[in-house]
């Protein structure tokens, strides 16, 4: 097991190069200047036309100021090698736009993306495992037919559009007014509010973003818990404990429930990777300030750092979350060998 | 988690998946395949869907124009349609008694318009936001702009985006798989580093920086789309060259001279090919999403041009225009679903023993 995860350890390390070099050329490679973009329309719109020669050299060199403070006048593999050092110690300088710590926004904006995923995780798990349970217990029943049908439809439904429809029926436009068409809290929200009060308001305010990132999950969860589940109840122990006189539920709950589950565990790794790049349409509709919200504004606003970060944040937690989903598949589960799973 | 991904299978094994397909004989295989697909109605439903979209999309200038097909004008007969499509090849010009009128309102002694007489763009602001009425089908947008003619227009973008982004991804994901199926060892071990990088990357958010950071064009979001979704394509050929490398006509042709490239394309390719199929009809449901997605957050294609996701997101600001809302919306939705349900049935067609599981 050792000699196994050192080389994944390994072989970890030329991937992560490749998704920084990736990142770093697409993001350095694009036309477009930041520095004149952060000038905004003062300086670099007023570099045309009507500016006198001795305006537009102190225009040039406030720009090449800028592009110092910033390491932007080197060559490219030199901003790449700073980078990469610094990265290393997980510094990733400060965003262009106001000059604060790319961390300290990250840290900031992390607490909304990260309660968005852990509730619409928990309502997939929640509404997805008993449906496939169900959905294998009462194989080719009309309800099986059913669920999978109406999963594999719910699958199917754009995230854009279903979000747009929630936008439009919903949330207070010219139809219902069940849900607030954004925010976190509503405007007069207050710390001196009751508990209840408060958690009240906030789960008003998440409850349709999070079903929204959740209801595409069901139809792969449940089928994976179905076939997953469908499997183990062929096994002999399972015929072994009918023959024994248990109860079908026992039989199901007890014993082929908890060896089917196994397997599931690995759809978590899957999931990291929408901790970030996932939830932007979400925040970008509902106005929730996340992660994603920061990463579609960075990108709008050509801010470098952050969107760096973020690609390159997100695609370690992605590899570190493979990772972590083979070791513990075969921690709960003695019966799988290391290195087989490769392939 | 929004991410479009591929479907999970509406079938039973999850975990078997097409790479457990065995090797039969090309044609025998195929026809057995078809026989099987035409006896699942979804399916078959699916397929017809697209044949329609397809059907919908190529005949768009005909089914929603702003001129008509036929006009009696000044005793003379004209053909406006036809003549406007010559006349954007450069292969005729127009009358010069045409040139300055406009057809919707001229008074002819008799016009013959499409169904729908508007074009995608064409902008009508004394007519915003209509609710969908005899004059506009499905409404119109801010602009007074037609929404089913701009469907009807937008269905090539998203059609076109959706083929040749698979068309890239196919021709990068084939050829990666095979390199790395077939010669194992140190180009597997390369090659799938590429995969790793790419399956790592938040591939969406990649998208939407690149998208972004060019002038936007619809050419530029096809190549990066196809670019960015290759992984699942190069990985199912992958599997398959390295069980039919294994076979003995492999062998054989090996024993017999036969150069690489010739047994790598020309005999094992073929074989290959099947399970790669299914990736491919999911791979286009998934770039039709991204796309659709992307013009929904504004990025990515040209501010004038009408599309799904552009019409879709008109009404997050104008949440009163319902219908600007649901008609794109389904749009969009119908087309990914055809394309899954084909997906699903290709899947089931073509491994018989799945089916068997249920």
């Amino acid at each position: 097991m050792a000699a196994y995860l050192v080389k994944r350890i390994l072989l970890m390390i030329p991937t992560f190069i490749g998704i920084t070099l990736i990142c770093f050329l697409v993001v350095h490679l694009a036309p477009g200047d930041p520095a004149e973009l952060m000038a905004g329309g003062g300086l670099a719109a007023s570099g045309g036309a009507g500016i006198s020669l001795q305006k537009r050299a102190a225009v040039d060199q406030a720009l090449a100021e800028w592009r110092a403070l910033y390491g932007l006048d080197k060559p490219l593999y030199v901003q790449y090698g700073v980078w990469l050092k610094n990265l290393a110690r997980l510094d990733f300088g400060t965003s262009f736009k106001d000059s604060r710590s790319v961390w300290a926004k990250i840290r900031e904006r992390l607490p909304v993306t990260l309660k968005l995923e852990f509730f619409s995780i928990i309502l997939v798990y929640i509404i997805a495992l008993p449906l496939g349970i169900y959905s294998a217990t009462h194989r080719d029943s009309l309800g099986d037919h059913v669920t999978t049908l109406a999963a594999f439809v719910l699958f199917a439904v754009p995230i854009i559009w279903a979000a747009t429809m929630a936008l439009v029926f919903v949330c207070g436009g010219d139809f219902l007014y069940l849900f607030p068409p954004g925010g976190l809290t509503s405007i007069d929200y207050a710390r001196e509010w009751p508990i209840g009060e408060r958690i009240k308001d906030q789960t008003w305010h998440l409850f349709l973003p999070v079903v929204l990132l959740s209801y595409a999950g069901f139809a792969g969860l449940s089928r994976y818990m179905r076939s997953s589940m469908l499997e183990v109840l062929r096994q002999d122990y399972v015929q072994v404990a009918r023959a024994k006189g248990l109860s079908e539920r026992v039989v199901t709950f007890k014993h082929a429930m908890r060896n089917s589950l196994i397997p599931q565990v690995t759809i978590l790794a899957e999931l990291l990777p929408g901790l970030i790049g996932g939830s932007v349409i979400i925040e970008t509709v509902f106005s929730l300030p996340g992660m994603g919200q920061l990463g579609y504004d960075a990108v709008l606003a050509r801010d470098y750092p952050i969107v760096l970060a973020l690609l390159t944040v997100s695609a370690l937690l992605t590899l570190i979350g493979i990772l972590l989903s083979d070791i513990l598949l075969a921690a709960v589960d003695p019966r799988i060998a290391f290195g087989r799973r490769s392939e | 988690m929004a991410a479009p991904k591929s479907p999970p299978p509406i079938s039973a094994g999850a975990g078997v998946g097409p790479a457990a397909l065995e090797v039969e004989q090309a044609e025998g295989q195929w026809s057995s395949v078809w026989k099987r697909l035409k006896r699942n109605p979804p399916a078959l439903g699916g397929m017809y869907a697209i044949l329609l979209l397809l059907a919908i999309a190529a005949g768009a200038d005909f089914l929603a124009n702003n001129k008509p097909y036929y006009m009696l004008y000044q005793g003379r007969a004209y053909f406006p349609l036809i003549r406007s499509g010559l006349v954007r090849f450069g292969l005729a010009k127009w009358q010069p008694e045409l040139l300055n009128i406009d057809f919707k309102t001229v008074n002819a002694e008799r016009k013959i318009f499409p169904p729908i007489p508007h074009l995608a763009t064409d902008i009508d602001l004394t007519a915003p936001f209509e609710t969908p009425s005899s004059a506009h089908w499905f409404g119109t947008d801010k602009l007074g702009r037609d929404v089913l003619a701009g469907l009807i227009h937008g269905s090539r973008i998203s059609l076109s985006i959706g083929f040749v982004a698979v068309g890239i991804a196919l021709v990068v994901g084939v050829v990666l798989g095979a390199l790395a199926g077939y010669f194992g060892s140190w180009a597997d071990l390369v090659i799938s580093r590429f995969f790793e990088v790419m399956l790592t990357l938040p591939t969406f958010f990649l998208l939407i920086t690149i998208a972004a950071m060019f002038p936007p064009s619809i050419f530029l979001t096809m190549t990066i789309i196809g670019l960015t979704g290759w992984v699942g394509i190069a990985r199912f050929t992958r599997s398959e060259f390295l069980k039919i490398r294994s076979l003995d006509y492999v062998t054989a042709a090996l024993a017999l001279g036969v150069s690489t490239r010739k047994i790598m394309f020309r005999h094992i390719l073929p074989n290959a090919l099947a399970p790669v199929l299914v990736s491919v009809v999911l791979g286009v449901a998934s770039a039709i999403l991204l796309e659709s997605s992307l013009s929904f957050l504004g990025i990515g294609v040209p501010l004038e041009a009408v599309t799904w996701g552009s019409i879709l997101n008109e009404a997050r600001s104008a949440t009163f225009a319902w219908w600007l809302a649901v008609f794109p919306g389904a749009a969009i939705f119908v087309t990914v679903l055809s394309y899954y349900l084909v997906g699903e049935g290709l899947r089931d067609a073509l491994d018989p023993r799945l089916r068997g599981m249920r």
